[in-house]
């Protein structure tokens, strides 16, 4: 008996209403969840917008003001959409695909920490969840491709696998130096740590807190880092997967209705999962750009936000700007360029850490 | 409980939450969507023709290269990981150990270089 007494504590507890020791971790996760949906839909309304003024155009613009509800009209129209099965598909695995590529995409946040003590799960080993979940991804795809039964679904599915494999090396190598750097696995203390030691202290400004942050130290991984989130996610210019002038819609093509729709919406929330880590692991996470008065009063949870949606403004604008590549040069820019560079950048960073013992804690920074 | 076990014990909760949200959604169209499946319409996609053969065909070798490639180098960042983390405590002994760890693994990398195994065409 007490142990289901404490087990509903922990999942339904409200304090306000004189029951339960601490807010029920289902609430927790449905406010994450809810919070994370409506951000996603006006991400999207923001990628539209931003491709369309690049192109002259007004973009969406109908639905409610400034086309602001547009994404809520477009989940509306997914849901009256028939679905549709193809005969020679294998049932079970079509419609699976998509909820494994949505799941999957969603169950990445739980570690994420919006602001000090913000994640829902401040697990140790958290980037290597992260990396976990990012990985299997993968399934998503090519199940979809592969239960398709149709020929573009099937080469889009093996294209985009194998994009998103081999960028998942150089990202994979990536987060080594950021760790070798920061010297822990948890994503709240890797944001501690861009605050406590950097550039910023080195040069005797310590207020001058954006300085600290690993952009600038370990720029190149940056660069590197920010180029294969943006093939890790399918985002053009490396939508080849997708390049809807050869491949109609690769993987996807088969779907309809709300299958298509969580496609989407897996795409996107990973795509805001990128930016979300390349904030934490780049950016500084929830911290103030300056640590002087107005600006450190403003919530960790807005520099957060505001952050995640600068990164998020280059990738759109990546998108607007940028043709979409060739295949083999993908893969050649992958392989042959980000892979040496990130590799030897892993030596470098070791290296110079292990001779200077820069960012180490409590030393010499 | 646990305190381990009681660390992921939200990421499950989450997850759940996250398969009913998905699970909701794919099943509403099945309710209350127009639906008229016509043999035309529930055929594979191939441009407007019937589809020729079955889509699970051959296909090109390199994707298996690829893939295996992968698991080379994604076997060596998840071994990396923990020297990362540990990095202050191993000092020189382990800087140098993993050094010549990735030494071996450049040799392999830049002999499937030379041999083509990156090449697309």
């Amino acid at each position: 008996m007490d142990f289901v007494v404490s087990a509903l504590d922990y999942l339904l507890g409200i304090p306000i209403f004189g029951w339960g020791t601490q807010v029920g971790f289902i609430y927790k996760g449905l406010l994450l969840l809810v919070a994370l949906l409506i951000f996603t839909a006006y991400i999207l309304l923001a990628d539209r917008k931003i491709w369309a003024a690049v192109q002259v155009r007004r973009g969406p613009n109908v639905v409610g003001p400034f086309g602001l509800l547009q994404s809520f009209a477009d989940l509306l129209k997914f849901v009256f959409k028939e679905p549709v099965i193809p005969a020679s598909s294998d049932k079970v695995l079509f419609l699976l695909a998509p909820l494994v590529t949505s799941i999957l995409a969603l169950s990445a946040y739980a570690v994420i920490p919006f602001d000090k003590g913000w994640a829902l799960a401040d697990i140790n080993i958290g980037v290597l969840y992260i990396f976990a979940i990012s990985s299997l991804g993968v399934y998503g795809v090519i199940i979809g491709g592969w239960s398709s039964n149709s020929k573009y679904a099937f080469l889009g599915a093996l294209r985009s696998a194998a994009q998103m494999v081999s960028y998942e090396v150089s990202i994979g190598l990536v987060i080594i130096t950021v760790l070798l750097v920061a010297g822990s696995l948890n994503l709240t203390d890797i944001v501690t740590a861009q605050q406590s030691g950097g550039i910023a202290h080195m040069l005797g400004v310590p207020w001058l807190s954006i300085l600290n942050w690993y952009w600038l130290p370990l720029f190149p991984m940056f660069v590197v880092f920010y180029i294969s989130a943006l093939a890790e996610t399918n985002r053009p210019p490396f939508d080849l997967p997708e390049g809807e002038s050869e491949l109609v819609a690769g993987y996807m093509v088969e779907y309809s209705s709300t299958p298509y729709l969580l496609f989407m919406l897996g795409e996107y929330i990973a795509i805001i999962l990128m930016c979300s880590m390349t904030t934490i692991l780049f950016l500084g996470g929830w911290a103030s750009p300056l640590d002087i008065a107005p600006f450190n009063w403003i919530p960790g949870v807005v520099w957060f936000g505001l952050k995640l949606c600068l990164v998020f403004f280059m990738f759109a604008m990546a998108k607007a700007m940028v043709p979409r590549y060739r295949y083999d040069q993908l893969m050649r820019i992958g392989w042959k360029v980000f892979l040496p560079i990130s590799l030897a950048m892993v030596v470098i960073v070791a290296f110079v850490l292990q001779l200077t013992g820069w960012g180490w804690h409590g030393g010499a920074v | 409980m646990n305190e381990l076990l009681s660390n992921y014990l939200p990421i499950l909760i989450f997850v759940g939450l996250a398969a009913v949200i998905g699970l909701a959604l794919m099943i509403a169209p099945f309710v209350i969507a127009y639906k008229k499946p016509d043999p035309e319409k529930v055929s594979a996609f191939e441009a407007g023709f019937d589809a020729f053969d079955d889509a699970r065909m051959k296909f090109d070798v390199r994707f298996y290269l690829v893939s295996i490639l992968f698991i080379v180098f994604d076997l060596e960042v998840a071994l990396l990981f923990p020297w990362a983390v540990a990095f202050r405590e191993v000092g020189w002994f382990g800087f140098w150990s993993v050094m010549i760890f990735l030494g071996v693994l450049t040799i392999g990398f830049i002999y499937e270089w030379k041999k083509g195994a990156l090449e697309w065409d």
